[in-house]
């Protein structure tokens, strides 16, 4: 029984005034995957490191289980950890790399080669146990060290982007095994990426972190369907959610159309002051007939999907958005096109929180009264 | 395409040139190290008269300058006095300098900078200038004519080198191998003797090959604190440097002795000191 809490963990790197990680608040269950996730200098490394011990705590707790780590040493928390770059010893032999916690921790020399043999089976590595590092390829060193952390049986792994460093098919194909295994071993698990689809396919809950401070943390299709933020909205998914400014007052006008929206009670158009941000996933977006029009810029065909990127004129600037649509599609870029909504559109405030979300309509709007509605 | 053709042949010729250029240089370098060696073979005669390329080699200067003489500094003597002195500062060096480098390298102490100018600004003064004081402690401390006054000042001396040059090893090992070791629950002792000192061993061995040269050439302290009994194989070699008679071939002969463990030394060490040089300090 593992959980990992963090409390108001802060840290404040020497030298900087704004905190790398933010009084950050997290629960992590026992056995669960959570992914950190983030643009660059969100701190998530930051915060797997602090967990690791790696990086001292400025303030706050941070808890493994029932203790209070915050002070232990790393050596003696309990972890394994998996780095970007592998961090493999380059003068053992695999065999060695594998065993090297373990004979750390004094097991005797019969049960740590019998462990390290045992994982090596269940990852493939068994051909290669006599091999240095620099004789592997990626694959075979990333999988040597996941099987570093997993011969350990800690009580959480720590896995630092491990698959930043593979092709695009094997990440896709890792990324499935990691998932695999660490169902099967049941171990608590923090994850960090900054690929927003490596975290929604593998998080049993995602944290999305921003300039130190947690945004959301939830299940993926809550992420997706329910973003706090704008922030959240637009960094989960690809391509990304559609954003359209507007004012803040009824009817809301894209272009000459107003859009209709049977919002939940709780979406406030006070009118006046200050604008809306409009929010449109791409497959919430349909291309062809509709009473917004747009040209087509590009079209990015996928096979199974198509990416159409249209342009079109909206308060007095050009406005950029992309559809998904199914393919086939037969529109070319320069055609002259139709929009209309046919998924949820999200609210969201000046200060960028999410105001609600609810089915959406585009309607013509009256050619005298666009966007001076009473 | 002719033009991309015109370029590389260019360079061809510069490249030509410039190693031509270091071909000569080299040689220029090398050339009075040869004609020592050739003398070393000559008669004393030959030696002395206009240069010759062709005589009959002798082995007989080599006889002269090892054969012990009483009351006179012995080849076998001087050889073992600078072996052990060489030896025991190098290794006193190396026992100082490795925590010293992990201390600035590895977890940073505060003011590590300074701390690193400090050791680098004990080089500044001119040993001349130190050569007094070094004397009268020396002498107080009845350290005058041993080997410990001389391992004591060759430690000093090699040290802020060696420091510098195994900081900069250190910091080549990947953080993440020694925060990987750390998380895996080695500590120092394990961090230092499985991961940082197995992977800094091409600079470790540099750094020693540097000091033992620079311990093993060393003349001025030598010749100053220690000339008589404790005395090192450099001045072993001016030993033979007498007022009467010709001894040049003689003087050959010895400063070809004393080149050969530096030499063979260097040699072996050679791709390890390079790869070690490139990527160290002195860079």
């Amino acid at each position: 029984m593992t959980t990992v809490t963090y409390d108001a963990a802060t840290r404040i790197y020497p030298g900087t005034d704004t905190p790398a990680v933010d009084r950050l608040d997290l629960e992590i269950g026992d056995g669960e995957l959570l992914v950190l996730v983030g643009p660059s200098g969100s701190g998530k490394s930051t915060a797997l490191r602090m967990l690791a011990g790696l990086e001292p705590l400025d303030a706050g707790a941070i808890r493994i289980g029932e203790r209070d780590v915050s002070d232990v040493r790393p050596r003696d928390r309990d972890i394994a950890m998996v780095f970007q770059n592998y961090a493999l010893y380059p003068q053992l032999s695999v065999a060695d790399n594998m065993g090297f916690a373990l004979k750390q921790q004094g097991v005797p020399k019969a049960e740590r080669a019998e462990r390290v043999r045992e994982t090596a089976r269940i990852l493939d590595l068994t051909p290669y146990l006599d091999r240095k590092p620099k004789h592997l390829s990626g694959g075979q060193r990333q999988r040597v060290a996941m099987g570093r952390a997993i011969v350990r049986r800690p009580a959480v792994y720590l896995m630092d982007e491990p698959l930043s460093n593979l092709d695009a098919k094997l990440r896709v194909q890792t990324r499935t095994e990691v998932v695999e295994m660490q169902d099967r071993l049941g171990v608590t698990t923090v994850y960090v990426t900054h690929d927003q689809v490596e975290a929604m396919t593998m998080g049993d809950r995602v944290a999305v972190l921003k300039d130190g401070v947690l945004q959301q943390c939830a299940a993926p299709s809550e992420l997706y369907h329910r973003p706090v933020n704008l922030f959240v909205a637009g960094f989960i998914g690809s391509p990304a959610m559609n954003q359209i400014l507007v004012d803040n007052r009824r009817p809301l006008q894209v272009a000459d159309c107003e859009v209709e929206l049977d919002g939940p009670a709780d979406v406030r158009l006070d009118g006046g002051e200050g604008t809306l941000t409009l929010g449109l996933r791409p497959e919430a977006l349909r291309v062809g007939d509709g009473p917004l029009r747009a040209r087509i810029r590009t079209v990015e065909d996928l096979g199974s999907e198509v990416f159409v990127h249209v342009a079109l004129e909206h308060r007095g600037a050009n406005l950029a958005l992309v559809s998904k649509m199914p393919a086939p599609f037969t529109g070319r870029a320069g055609d002259d096109v139709g929009l209309q909504i046919v998924g949820t559109t999200y609210l969201f405030a000046d200060d960028g929180s999410a105001l609600g979300s609810g089915t959406g309509r585009l309607q013509a709007g009256e050619p005298s009264s666009a966007g001076r509605s009473q | 395409m002719n033009d991309e053709r015109a370029v590389v042949g260019e360079r061809r010729w510069v490249n030509a040139v410039f190693g031509l250029m270091a071909w000569v240089l080299g040689l220029i370098f090398f050339f009075p190290v040869f004609w020592m060696v050739l003398n070393s073979f000559k008669t004393e005669a030959d030696a002395n008269t206009s240069p010759k390329l062709f005589f009959d080699p002798t082995l007989d200067r080599y006889r002269d300058v090892t054969e012990s003489a009483g009351g006179v500094l012995s080849f076998s003597q001087a050889f073992t006095n600078s072996a052990v002195i060489v030896l025991v500062s190098t290794l006193i060096v190396l026992a100082l300098a490795i925590p010293a480098a992990y201390a600035l390298a590895i977890r940073p102490v505060h003011k590590w900078r300074d701390v690193l100018f400090f050791f680098i600004s004990t080089k500044f003064l001119p040993v001349v200038a130190s050569i007094l004081p070094l004397w009268i402690l020396a002498r107080n401390f009845g350290l005058l004519n041993t080997r410990t006054v001389l391992v004591i000042l060759y430690t000093g001396m090699n040290l802020p080198l060696a420091v510098w040059m195994l900081r900069s090893f250190f910091q080549e090992i990947p953080r993440e191998l020694i925060e990987a070791a750390e998380i895996d629950g080695a500590n120092l002792r394990g961090q230092l003797t499985s991961i940082i000192l197995p992977m800094a061993a091409p600079g470790i061995a540099a750094t020693a090959l540097l000091c033992v040269v620079f311990a093993w050439n060393e003349f001025f302290y030598a010749v100053q604190l220690n000339p008589v009994s404790g005395s090192t194989v450099p001045i072993w070699v001016t030993s033979n440097v007498s007022t009467r008679g010709d001894f040049l071939a003689k003087l050959s002969a010895a400063s070809v002795l004393a080149c050969l463990p530096v030499v063979i030394a260097g040699w072996l060490a050679q791709k390890r000191m390079i790869r070690g040089l490139a990527m160290g300090a002195i860079k």
